[in-house]
């Protein structure tokens, strides 16, 4: 985001990736989805991101509040699987386009 | 019945709760009521009741509301400010994790009576100034400047209130004129403040080899760089 200094960019938050929505073979729930957060691959892991805030950034053409960029924001809830996957709970469901 | 005194425990030990070891009257005997009242010739002392006060005389009300009023249930909760993390004690470096400073490694003053945290750069070594901080926001590391020679007496949270700006009546080219001068410079004695403070800080700070560099620098997340196996 542009502000009036030169932009030193620090990244104090860990990027990661929506495999998903919480699912079974036939039936998917949208109000829990699935982040493979970068660096975590145990779900002994996990314990350090339970409960941590959690920003899906996107953009948009028409300008609101004064910035193109929308976010929804959401939390950790608890991990899922042995491999470092986390289930997440947003404010409002994730849109399916997120999910490369 | 008698007031008792601090301290004086039962003569009854419970059996269960509700139920004493002894009955009524072996309890007349045990707690010498029989004694009492033989070296006061056959009853109990009696004292005269304490003459109350004479209650002044009340009016009858000249209005009565016509639906029932109800009295708010007093509040005597008085708020403390927020437990501080045993990690943050008066002179720990602090990472700003948001705001106009985030990344920047910040040396911690005292805890203000609000629960904010009073924290500085020190403003010449990375441009933060004295400022109140949420403890939420903060990542206390393990790096302690020494801070006893400074003074932070004088700093709460009435310090950092915002002047309240006086109502002016607006006309069309005094609109434009008032804009610009709304924004005020920095009061001479709070640029004194500061200085005063980082000096003694900058003191310290030279003392440890690369402090003053590790203050400057802001912290960020790099490629490879795991937060929960970071150690701070």
């Amino acid at each position: 985001m542009v502000k009036g200094r030169q932009g030193e960019r620090v990244r104090l938050y860990v990027r990661g990736t929506i495999l998903g929505y919480k699912r079974s073979k036939s039936n998917q729930y949208e109000n829990t989805s699935l982040i493979q957060i970068e660096g975590v691959n145990t779900k002994e892991e996990v314990a350090w991101y339970c409960g941590k805030r959690m920003a899906y950034i996107y953009k948009a053409k028409i300008k609101s509040d004064g910035t193109r960029y929308r976010c929804i924001w959401g939390k950790v809830t608890r991990s899922h699987g042995n491999s470092g996957v986390v289930r997440a709970k947003f404010k409002s469901n994730l849109p399916p386009k997120s999910m490369v | 019945m008698a007031a008792k005194k601090a301290g004086a425990k039962s003569r009854n030990p419970e059996l269960i709760r509700g139920i004493g070891k002894y009955s009524r009257s072996k309890m007349y005997h045990k707690r010498g009521i029989w004694a009492i009242k033989a070296k006061h010739g056959g009853s109990l002392p009696r004292h005269e009741p304490k003459a109350a006060p004479p209650k002044p005389a009340a009016k009858p009300p000249k209005f009565y509301p016509a639906d029932d009023v109800k009295t708010p249930i007093p509040n005597h909760r008085k708020p403390k400010p927020t437990k501080l993390r045993p990690s943050i004690t008066p002179g720990t470096v602090l990472i700003l994790l948001a705001g106009r400073f985030m990344g920047k490694r910040v040396v911690f003053l005292k805890q203000l009576p609000s629960g904010l945290l009073l924290v500085t750069g020190p403003f010449k070594i990375n441009g933060v100034p004295l400022r109140r901080v949420n403890q939420a926001y903060v990542i206390g590391t393990s790096t302690k400047i020494d801070i006893s020679g400074v003074d932070v007496e004088k700093f709460d949270d009435k310090y950092f209130t915002k002047e309240k700006k006086k109502k002016t009546k607006k006309s069309e080219n005094e609109f434009f004129d008032a804009r610009i001068e709304e924004t005020k410079a920095l009061p001479q004695e709070k640029k004194d403040d500061q200085k005063a403070v980082d000096t003694q800080l900058i003191k310290a700070i030279e003392l440890v080899p690369d402090l003053k560099a590790y203050l400057g620098a802001r912290f960020s997340l790099r490629a490879g760089m795991k937060p929960h196996e970071l150690v701070f």
